[in-house]
């Protein structure tokens, strides 16, 4: 019953809605935790977590690292341009090095897709994605999900657009598949060279007119334009990219109602988000990183249950 | 095959118990809004609930102050359960620094549930005192030097036993029962 029905949180798809229903009922008594005088609980004072950053990250980094101290648990950081990823070690060598030192979780960001599930066929530890590649970002797309049900109280039913880099977003692909999971419907929207011609085939809706979006959305989760992934150049210039595809007050004061707005950072001001809507009342880009800790105390502590079960 | 239970405390002395619980209270905190009643999730909250109710009925008290608390996180068995943990949500609605705390817990057996309770209270500030009140006490096979300052009743039953309370909003009556083992 209140138990994951997976030993690692590798990607959204394999969980079913009753696996994100308990993260989240989790998350709600963690956010409760992190408003109290001592912030902190002793839940995994016997486990250590190493964070594996294989590329670069600030937030959930940040956010994983805070998450496991708030828990008690005992953390190492590893980053690969500053380790022997340079001198040429394989990335199970990295992993099998680390687990020698007698590791229980791993929480693993790598630029190749898959990474995360390569390494749990080989060894014994619970892996939790924190991004791989262009694939999956799970923990992103439950503290969006998290955030989008704190503000309307359930997700079904409800309309949610995917601004921007649809192809090369790892946010965009969790997000369908945790927001579908909970009966929401999603748009995605942006340049025709940014969104992959096959994704209707994942039951989303497409659109390539921004209003159109915004006019059906309750609420918009505005990508950043990922540049560094880009190989040729799918859109001409990132000037004309935010003349069509920024949104900015004008936008939505164009509009009838105008959909909440979020964003998973960091982002590039004045080009997928004008200042004075990141800023307003109508974005809910900080909570946000506030959920994020919370959802990442449930992962943690949910599948720290699985660290003894599987000895 | 599972034992037949038996009846350790009928509906009628289940009601006397609480009775005199709620009085035993009254005699020790003549002032009772110094009291703040914790029931320790999720049975003991059954238990702090049906208090509250009595000490309204027996004094001429208005308020009473109660909470909820849960030990999920705190708990030193975490990784040895084979069931999984519910976590439920802790609610109390006072600040704890320098308050005179009852816990309440419905079963006392290791005293490892009240040692979590009390390492979670003191997560929310630094009590004046925290007292203990038990509606069964088994009294054998504690862990911890813990004892309960009001008792409901007290068993003294094999390891293997197991003692259930019922409440009468969950099952319709009002009861404690014991099981043999059932292997």
């Amino acid at each position: 019953m209140a138990r994951l029905s997976t030993d690692h949180l590798l990607g959204i798809q394999p969980l079913t809605a009753d696996d994100i229903e308990l993260i989240f009922r989790t998350a709600d008594e963690f956010k409760a935790v992190l408003q109290r005088p001592i912030k902190k609980v002793p839940s995994l004072r016997d486990i250590t977590v190493a964070n594996l950053f294989f590329e670069n990250s600030t937030r959930t980094r940040l956010s994983f690292e805070l998450a496991e101290k708030r828990l008690s648990a005992d953390v190492i950081n590893f980053s690969a341009s500053t380790s022997s990823v340079k001198k040429g070690e394989s990335l199970l060598d990295t992993v099998k090095n680390i687990l020698s030192m007698k590791v229980d979780m791993i929480v693993l960001r790598h630029p190749e897709p898959g990474a995360p599930h390569f390494l749990s066929r080989y060894i014994d530890a619970r892996i939790i994605n924190a991004g791989d590649g262009t694939h999956e970002h799970p923990t992103q797309a439950l503290l969006d999900a998290y955030t989008l049900r704190e503000v309307f109280g359930t997700l079904q039913g409800r309309k949610i657009a995917i601004v921007g880099d649809i192809r090369h977003s790892r946010v965009a692909l969790s997000n369908i598949y945790c927001l579908q999971k909970l009966g929401a419907e999603i748009m995605v929207v942006g340049p025709p060279t940014l969104i992959p011609p096959t994704i209707e085939a994942l039951g989303v809706r497409v659109s390539y007119r921004l209003r159109e979006a915004l006019e059906w959305a309750d609420a918009a989760n505005v990508l950043r334009i990922q540049l560094e992934r880009q190989r040729v150049r799918y859109i001409p210039s990132l000037r004309e990219y935010a003349r069509y595809f920024g949104i900015s007050r004008a936008t939505l004061d164009a509009l009838q109602s105008p959909p909440i707005i979020m964003h998973p950072g960091p982002i590039n001001r004045g080009i997928e988000l004008d200042s004075d809507v990141a800023d307003s009342s109508a974005s809910v880009i900080l909570q946000q990183v506030e959920n994020g800790v919370a959802i990442r105390m449930a992962v943690l502590f949910l599948l720290a249950q699985k660290i003894r079960q599987s000895v | 095959m599972k034992s037949q239970g038996k009846d350790i405390l009928s509906s009628e002395r289940f009601r006397l118990t609480l009775r005199r619980l709620a009085h035993q209270i009254i005699e020790n905190y003549p002032d009772l809004s110094d009291v703040h009643i914790v029931g320790i999730q999720e049975s003991g909250v059954h238990f702090s609930q049906r208090m509250v109710e009595e000490l309204r009925q027996v004094s001429s008290a208005q308020t009473v102050h109660h909470g909820k608390l849960d030990i999920s996180f705190f708990r030193d068995d975490y990784h040895l359960r084979t069931d999984p943990i519910e976590v439920k949500p802790t609610e109390l609605p006072f600040d704890v620094e320098g308050k005179r705390i009852l816990l309440l817990d419905d079963v006392l057996y290791t005293g490892r549930t009240v040692h979590a309770a009390m390492t979670a209270l003191l997560h929310f500030g630094r009590p004046r005192s925290i007292e203990l009140m038990v509606l069964v006490d088994r009294r054998f096979n504690r862990h911890f030097p813990i004892r309960p300052d009001y008792t409901g009743i007290t068993v003294d039953a094999l390891d293997n036993a197991y003692v259930r309370v019922e409440w009468a909003e969950e099952s319709g009556v009002d009861r404690i029962r014991m099981f043999a083992s059932d292997s």
